[in-house]
């Protein structure tokens, strides 16, 4: 299966199961059973398919593989074109690993439509993984509009009280930010006459062109990401979500930002960068302090959990304009941690939600006495959240600060009492639900976790160890595409200040 | 063996904890109990082969982290500063492991109790082992994870949660500087491996760096930012508020964690770090003033405090002080044989007064208590030698401990070290004063329980006596054995290269060539500490009432802890919630929502609905304003013909 476009098949594997679900038909229990288990069954499939990108990689070479280009457009440059590096395989991994998770956590949650959700689910996934794989400006530009209309059905459908007002906010808000990234791929087309990504990262752009297209990369990205101030959508699209969006939204969708800096903004537009960093460097660091604060006195456990990813993801931007080995490296290893870890924290929440049907943190109390098990696994959780060593949440946090110390000890300090605040809400909200006497009435018959939801969580759990105590599987097929990236960058800088002295 | 040692309490934790269930609370009783006791022989063996006979070993398990220049590896370093800690760390553990199976043979999850102290040894065994600060940080995040869950054991306490939380963001508050001590500790070696940075330490004894916009003399902020992380982790005064509070856990644990092991990990990281403190004089300065003080402050609380295990727990507090300040003073070796010999007597006082609790029907008062030596005489004569030894009465295992550190602070010639010792003297006489207070109080004297609790009070069963005599034996004899070795003639042979020494802090060395006065002067204050509580609490009570009714203030003020909780409560956490809680219905509701997302929607929706009443549908409004629209079209066109 040497020549197997193995790409193209964990793209489009998904939207073979959709079509397929959508051509049941019968009773509505039956149609409902069918789409359930062949959306499973498709979600594994690709997952195994997408094993195969992993064992086939050559973590050694820095260059994009696997590569599949076929003629789109005619007369242009515009190209079907996949490929992944170090940077995007994981993340294609990571992709096809949490939608059978997700799809498995929905079982219960969702029982109205679930035709149209396991379609929406599994056309989600496609787009993800395309976004990921996509080599062409055009063809990434598609994919990364396109995840928004599932998303945008699943809050919008299946989501909570108001789930119209979040659903419409997550899509103007992402979509604005966006139509600033199209502009700017005009303007690129215009200047590079190519939309081939790997022969962008060739083309020198000059520097006030390089601080547009910036700034316009960066209006897209940075709603994406969220980055403090464009962050309000997040919780309130994680909050109406359905569990499983949430797990989505958390794992994959707020990594498309950081992906898009990491692919565009740093090696395209690398003196454009160097000029921003202190914009990004404040704006995390507010993030990071600010969304802390903030989470401090939420009322709903989602909304804690999302305030506190924003946070997180502020690390995720520090880390890659740190622009050193351990920034970068913290940074990936940081937004792979964080989808699961985020994941199973919304899986938690789901757990009691399906249950009791509130999120609200008062109206829980003393679950650890009925809910020993779930206990145990929230407190892992939420130990990783914290970043504990032994767990995954440690590996990304420690060498992100390392990194941004060697730059700058000030952006290192003030992220640095991420650590303290983030300690503080994650174990108040663990209070506030497992701690404590079991009063309620209609807790003391909670039951604990059962088989299912057992068999979703344990693979994760089993990830995060892994990933904490030996992250060298990880971070190993990184090292080279990390080392090329910041050595073009070195050279671009250099090139650039040579410029810039002969001007004098 | 070293592998075996370090992990067998993993295992247990990990076998009580997931198989609980299966096994049954006595399964999970032998095995975590089993597996600790061979990890203690073990250790035994251990120090033998490492310590008395001079073969330190790093084994090399796995890699951890790599990524550029950073490369972090799991590995087991074993020298004779960590041989001790391996004493100290299995055989309190097993000792309290043994103990909580008749200690909490009441309590409903068992299991799940052993399981949490094996991995906490874990977690210790990892932090002492350590052979980079990495892996260091590991054990000592573990630790405190494990101090968390045991604090808040009983978790249907609100109280036991509170303080778990305290407990652990208190601690968090120090790895801010001990995280951000390794960032700079990298940014100077290029290495976080104690090896790599110890040989390139004398090179970079003179070098500068520039952190948070100051220049710095390098070594002095590393070592500074690193000791942040031990103050919080050995509750030195600043950060200490977490210690009396951790108390709301079960007995067992405080004696394991908040008096023997845990709370001295700070020491053992800055005596670790002694290669890169001795090119410091300012960071050793720091240390002996936050130790000093932290040794007098806690032994004035500690003479106020009614309840028994707080009461030990500011006197731990005073004890840690103790040995930060010869950590200042450079006579490290000093301070682990104090933190060696503290571990026996301050577990055994600890154990001693969870049996008193367990005999009075889990009373803590010392105000409730009294007269009840003759119930249980086997923990009277337990807790007598404890405070003996804590008191450092001659011949017990504290008179050689902290007769040296004392001794060392007047050796080492400096105004801080001076001040040191004058500090330690009047906490000498503190020390002893509260310890008899609560001997008195707590076993002599009238019975001053209620008849009920008084007829159920009974001496505790064999399990809980045999660890509590094994560590007796410690606190009556440790100091005695180990006196050569640690501080003595032997030391040099002893430490080996675990722990530097530059000729220029020569203190351990003056410390036996000092006065006679300084070396007496500690024996003297601590019979007269004895003497004024038997004045107080046994010749005439009326005395201490009528002392604190005249000094109302500053009985207030020691009761209540020189009000640090007050003071935090207000400064840092009401704050943080209320800018919380402004930020985000301020910040990001009205703010960042009101002009942004939602702002712009009512507005589209405002303007929209403007443009809609233009629709009227009569024609002469269309009509009228077609003709306004020629008109100014045409006007456009004339001033622009010219």
């Amino acid at each position: 299966m040497n020549d197997w476009p193995l790409l193209s098949l964990t793209t489009f594997l998904p939207l073979l199961g959709a079509l397929f679900i959508l051509t049941i038909r019968g009773e509505a229990e039956v149609v409902t059973r069918n789409a359930r288990a062949v959306a499973l069954l498709t979600s594994v499939a690709t997952f195994i398919v997408s094993l195969f990108i992993l064992v086939k990689f050559n973590g050694s070479s820095p260059d994009f593989q696997f590569k599949e280009t076929a003629t789109w457009f005619p007369g242009t440059t515009i190209a079907y074109s996949m490929g992944v590096d170090g940077v995007s395989m994981w993340f294609v991994i990571l992709s096809t690993f949490l939608t059978p998770i997700c799809i498995l956590s929905s079982f219960a949650g969702v029982t109205k439509r679930v035709k149209e959700y396991m379609v929406a689910f599994l056309v989600l996934e496609t787009m993800m993984v395309g976004m990921f794989c996509a080599l062409d400006l055009v063809l990434f530009y598609i994919f990364f509009e396109a995840v928004l209309i599932p998303m945008f059905i699943i809050i919008g459908v299946w989501g909570g009280q108001r789930r119209v007002y979040a659903a419409f906010k997550f899509f103007l808000y992402t979509l604005a930010g966006s139509v600033l990234m199209l502009l700017a791929m005009m303007a690129i087309y215009f200047e590079a006459h190519t939309t081939d990504i790997p022969s962008l990262m060739a083309h020198s752009f000059p520097f006030a062109l390089q601080q547009w297209l910036w700034l316009a990369f960066f209006a897209s990205f940075a709603v994406k990401v969220p980055m403090w101030p464009v962050h309000t959508w997040l919780p309130d699209a994680h909050v109406e979500a359905p569990t499983a969006g949430s797990v989505i939204l958390a794992g994959v969708l707020l990594k498309m930002g950081a992906y898009g800096f990491l692919r565009f903004s740093v090696p395209m537009l690398p003196d454009a960068s160097v000029y921003f960093t202190p914009l990004i460097y404040t704006l995390s660091i507010v993030a990071v302090i600010y969304t802390s604060l903030v989470a401090l006195v939420q009322d709903d456990m989602k909304k804690l959990i999302a305030y506190s990813s924003v946070a997180h993801m502020g690390y995720v931007t520090i880390g890659i304009f740190s622009m050193t080995v351990q920034g970068v490296e913290g940074a990936i290893f940081q937004m792979l941690s964080h989808g699961i870890v985020a994941s199973a924290l919304f899986l938690c929440v789901g757990v009691v939600y399906d249950r009791m049907h509130t999120r609200e943190i008062a109206r829980y109390g003393g679950l650890a006495t009925r809910m020993p098990i779930y206990a145990a696994v929230f407190m892992l959780f939420t130990m990783a959240s914290v970043g504990l060593p032994g767990t995954s949440g440690f590996v990304g946090e420690f060498l992100v600060l390392l990194g941004v110390f060697q730059v700058s000890s000030w952006v290192a300090f003030f992220a640095a009492t991420g650590l303290v605040l983030g300690c503080t809400y994650m174990l108040l909200l663990y209070r506030r639900v497992m701690f404590g006497r079991l009063v309620r009435e209609d807790l003391k018959a909670i039951l604990d976790l059962d088989l299912r939801e057992v068999a979703v969580f344990v693979p994760l759990i089993l990830i995060v160890i892994w990933m904490g105590v030996y992250p060298s599987t990880v971070i190993e097929p990184i090292h080279a595409t990390v080392a090329k990236m910041i050595d073009n960058y070195e050279l671009a800088r250099a090139a650039h200040e040579g410029l810039s002295v002969a001007a004098r | 063996m070293i592998t075996a040692t370090v992990f067998l309490p993993l295992l247990g934790a990990m076998v009580a904890g997931l198989f609980g269930r299966f096994i049954g609370d006595r399964g999970a009783q032998i095995i975590t109990c089993g597996l600790l006791l061979v990890s203690a022989v073990l250790a035994g063996l251990i120090f033998n082969k490492v310590a008395l006979g001079g073969h330190p070993e790093t084994i090399l398990i796995a890699d951890w982290i790599q990524s550029g220049t950073v490369n972090v590896t799991w590995s087991l370093k074993v020298d004779t500063l960590t041989a001790v800690m391996l004493i100290v760390v299995t055989w309190v553990s097993a000792a309290v492991h043994v103990y909580s199976v008749g200690y909490m043979s009441h309590d409903t999850s068992i299991a799940r109790f052993q399981s949490y102290l094996s991995l906490f040894t874990f977690a210790m065994l990892m932090l002492v082992t350590a052979d980079n600060l990495v892996q260091m940080f590991f054990g000592w995040e573990g630790v405190g994870v494990a101090s968390y869950l045991l604090i808040g054991f009983w978790y249907e306490k609100p109280s036991a949660s509170a303080a778990a939380i305290k407990a652990f963001v208190v601690n968090r508050v120090g790895d801010f500087g001990f995280a951000l001590g390794i960032f700079g500790t990298y940014f100077l070696f290029g290495s976080v491996g104690f090896d790599a940075i110890f040989q390139a330490a004398p090179d970079k004894a003179a070098a500068t760096v520039t952190f948070f916009g100051v220049e710095w003399h390098a070594i002095t902020i590393c070592c500074l930012l690193l000791f942040v992380g031990a103050m919080g982790k050995s509750a030195q005064l600043g950060l200490h508020t977490w210690l009396p509070d951790a108390m709301e856990g079960p007995t067992p644990v405080s004696a394991l964690i908040h008096a023997a092991t845990m709370v001295t990990a700070g020491v053992f990281m800055v005596a670790r770090m002694s290669p890169l403190f001795e090119f410091s004089d300012t960071a050793l300065t720091v240390v002996t003033v936050v130790g000093a003080a932290t040794a007098i402050f806690a032994a004035t609380v500690g003479c106020v405090q009614n309840d028994i295990k707080r009461i030990i727990a500011y006197s731990t507090c005073s004890q840690l002080g103790y040995m930060f300040f010869a950590i200042g003073v450079s006579a490290y070796q000093a301070a682990i044989f104090h933190l060696m010999t503290h571990a026996f007597f301050k577990a055994l006082l600890f154990l001693g007064a969870g049996s008193v609790i367990h005999a009075m029907s889990d009373e803590q008062d010392i105000r409730k208590m009294g007269g009840i030596w003759k119930h249980v005489k086997v923990t009277w004569v337990l807790m007598w030698i404890g405070s003996l030894a804590l008191a450092g009465v001659p011949f017990f295992a504290g008179f050689y401990s902290k007769d040296t550190i004392l001794e060392a602070a007047w050796g080492s010639h400096t105004i801080a070290g001076q001040g040191a010792y004058w500090l330690g003297c009047a906490a000498a006489f503190l020390t002893a004063f509260y310890s008899w207070r609560l001997l008195l109080l707590t076993f002599h004297g009238r019975p001053r329980a209620d008849e009920h609790v008084m007829a159920h009070v009974h001496e505790s069963p064999a399990v809980m006596i045999l660890p509590l005599l094994f560590l007796a034996t410690g606190a009556v004899f440790a100091g005695w054995l180990g006196f050569d070795l640690f501080v003595g003639h032997a030391n040099h042979e002893f430490w080996l290269h675990s722990i530097l020494n530059t000729e220029a802090h020569p203190a351990l060395e003056n410390a036996h060539h000092v006065p006679e006065w300084v070396a007496l002067l500690p024996t003297v204050v601590a019979l007269s500490g004895i003497a004024l509580a038997y004045l107080f609490y046994s010749f005439a009570p009326g005395l201490p009432v009528a002392l604190a009714n005249t000094f109302q203030g500053v009985y207030q003020f020691l009761l209540n802890k020189w009000y640090f909780d007050e003071l935090y409560d207000t400064i840092f956490v009401k704050p943080a919630f209320r800018l919380g809680r402004g930020l985000w219905l301020g910040g990001d509701g009205a703010l960042i929502d009101g002009v942004g997302p939602d702002g712009v929607a009512a507005a589209t929706v405002v303007i929209a609905k403007r443009f809609s009443r233009m629709q009227s549908g009569f024609l002469y409004h269309y009509a009228f304003s077609m003709l306004i629209g020629v008109a100014v079209f045409v006007t456009w066109y004339i001033f622009n013909a010219r």
